[in-house]
């Protein structure tokens, strides 16, 4: 796909993500809005997966480290065939498997997420597993920056760069707030970039909502071998929706019609404007 | 009759199975030699991953091994596998189903004089609520080996906790044909009472309906050595035919295998239970079999308990 075709397909994404959180009145919207430009690289062009080989042990593993926010990889399961798009309607749903966290009862999900700190371990275990079987997948893992204050991810870490774990691609959406405010005043994390480093991955500082970027970061992670990589991805929170943007309370949060016609509204004229640009 | 520690079959069998299939892969957290891996390690490095001390990441780079098509056993102190990391327990392994073996080893009071750090007495309580999970204990070497070989070809997750002690051997290579999963092991046939154990305390239940018999006091003894899913078959009958039953197990009185029995039994056909197991206090130190004696469990204590409980439902009878 083209720069211009994935920035529309994000936009797409983010509609849907928009949809959900209408018809349930509930979800981590800021958080899949600010991770939806990096989901739908990652989907639509970076990643090697396929609806119609979904069990193909030779496919690329992707990890929402980050499970709450599910909305986003939800409707790029259903755009890209895992799940039908009709069966989005039922999210969180009494007795849906389309809980509010990703779950391996739903096709193209590897692994059940929820709980913070997780995904990067059960990547490492994935990447790990394919340096055991001669097998040449990738692993691609995505993080909230609100957990990297659980201490497993950085027992993880440690595990990544001892085995040299060049499979293993790990994405950080700094977004810079998590549910009770900013990350800075919750608990520091800064400098993130070098404690990566000390930790022993190759570190990529990017845009994470520039789709240009986003490529071209993992274009050039491609060329390093024998460190695990990370790209530091700076984003906004709720972005595309301007009320949301940079706001900790749509952390979490349900759209009313009058809010749902707002956003969607904007979303899509950023559509429009995108055909024009 | 000799002493072999269920780690040290734990590890054998753990070789033999991994020379055959490169599925197998073993975990540890800087315990291979608490869990004796060293042969493991030499003989099949490529098939062996050391974490280092990270109990979390372990049991999580396992689920992700799993969900990849190998068979990860973590092998490593059941205190901490069972604490540390029970949250990976609970998402990585038990809600994800993936097919983790967790082989916790030197658990309940093996580290007696270590201190309740050391002590897992709460790990069957921990996991028994948790879906997809078996939990498992071996009696001794010869069942190690046949649980061991029998879960890496069962699809599933598996807590399976054994001590660090030598252990008298109660079955030969032989007695392991009619052993199942989730089957309690009739080892002693018995009318008046039953002694239902787990783990090490299935040799003290033995020693313990031995003494009983020269008294003419016949007590049937049941391995369960699958805590879940539990023998339920067996426990009516035990309930049904001897009317009293008597649990036995080297964990906490609260929620391990005395819980489970009491569970079903309560609901579905009540008798007397009588659970023995470590009480809700603060743990004395010391080795094990001291601390076994001391609370009780030794072959002595628990013949003990049977003439007391009988003794007085004779009296009861009476009036």
């Amino acid at each position: 796909m083209t720069i211009r075709e994935l920035e529309q397909k994000a936009n797409e994404i983010r509609q849907g993500i928009i949809d959900l959180v209408h018809i349930s009145k509930v979800g981590h919207v800021g958080g899949a809005l600010s991770s939806c430009d990096i989901l739908t690289a990652l989907y639509y062009e970076v990643m090697k997966v396929d609806a119609e080989r979904a069990e193909d042990p030779d496919r690329d593993r992707f990890v929402l480290s980050k499970g709450h926010c599910v909305e986003g990889h939800l409707n790029i399961l259903a755009d890209k065939g895992f799940i039908e798009k009709e069966e989005l309607k039922s999210f969180c749903q009494f007795g849906t498997r389309l809980i509010a966290h990703p779950n391996r009862q739903i096709p193209g999900v590897e692994m059940n997420t929820g709980a913070l700190g997780h995904g990067l371990s059960v990547a490492c275990g994935m990447a790990k597993a394919a340096k055991m079987q001669n097998r040449d997948y990738r692993v691609y893992v995505v993080m909230g920056d609100g957990e990297q204050g659980e201490g497993s991810i950085w027992e993880a870490a440690m595990f990544a760069a001892n085995y040299k774990l060049d499979n293993l691609y790990a994405i950080l959406d700094r977004n810079r707030l998590q549910i009770s405010g900013p990350t800075e005043d919750v608990m520091r994390l800064e400098p993130l970039k070098e404690k990566w480093e000390a930790f022993g991955f190759y570190v990529e500082e990017i845009d994470g909502n520039d789709m240009r970027e986003i490529l071209y970061a993992f274009y050039k992670l491609e060329k390093v071998k024998d460190r695990p990589k990370l790209i530091l991805a700076d984003t906004v929170k709720g972005k595309g929706v301007s009320f949301m943007e940079n706001q900790t309370k749509w952390h979490h949060g349900g759209l009313n019609d009058e809010l749902y016609e707002t956003a969607s509204k904007e979303i899509a004229e950023r559509t429009r404007r995108l055909c024009y640009e | 009759m000799s002493k072999t520690a269920c780690r040290k079959a734990l590890t054998k069998t753990l070789l033999e199975i991994a020379e055959k299939s490169k599925k197998i892969v073993v975990l540890t957290s800087d315990a291979r030699g608490s869990v004796t891996l060293n042969d493991f390690a030499a003989a099949l490095p490529e098939q062996f991953v050391e974490v280092g001390i990270a109990e979390q990441d372990e049991i999580g780079v396992a689920a992700g091994m799993a969900a990849c098509g190998l068979i990860p056993f973590v092998c490593a102190p059941a205190p901490f596998l069972s604490a540390r990391s029970l949250e990976q327990i609970k998402v990585d392994v038990s809600y994800s189903n993936t097919n983790v073996k967790i082989c916790g080893v030197s658990g309940g009071l093996s580290y007696g004089a270590l201190g309740g750090s050391h002590h897992s007495i709460h790990d069957l309580a921990a996991v028994r609520p948790m879906e997809n999970m078996t939990v498992l204990m071996p009696a001794d070497a010869a069942q190690t080996g046949w649980m061991v070989k029998t879960i890496a070809e069962t699809e599933g997750p598996v807590y399976m906790r054994m001590g660090r002690n030598g252990v008298e051997d109660i079955y030969t290579e032989e007695d392991v044909s009619c052993f199942e999963i989730g089957k309690a092991h009739l080892l002693r046939e018995g009318r008046d009472i039953t002694l239902i154990a787990a783990g090490e305390m299935v040799w003290y239940a033995k020693c313990a309906a031995e003494m009983l018999q020269e008294e003419n006091i016949s007590a049937r003894v049941l391995d369960m050595h699958t805590i879940k899913p539990l023998d339920i078959g067996a426990l009516r009958a035990a309930a049904e035919e001897t009317g009293y039953l008597v649990t036995i197990e080297e964990h906490s009185v609260c929620g391990g295998l005395g819980s489970a029995v009491a569970e079903y039994i309560c609901q579905n056909c009540p008798v007397p239970v009588k659970i023995l197991g470590i009480p809700d206090e603060h743990v004395i130190a010391g080795d094990s079999p001291e601390v076994f004696a001391h609370y009780g469990l030794d072959g002595g204590g628990i013949a003990k308990t049977v003439r007391e409980l009988l003794n007085k439902q004779h009296m009861e009878e009476k009036k």
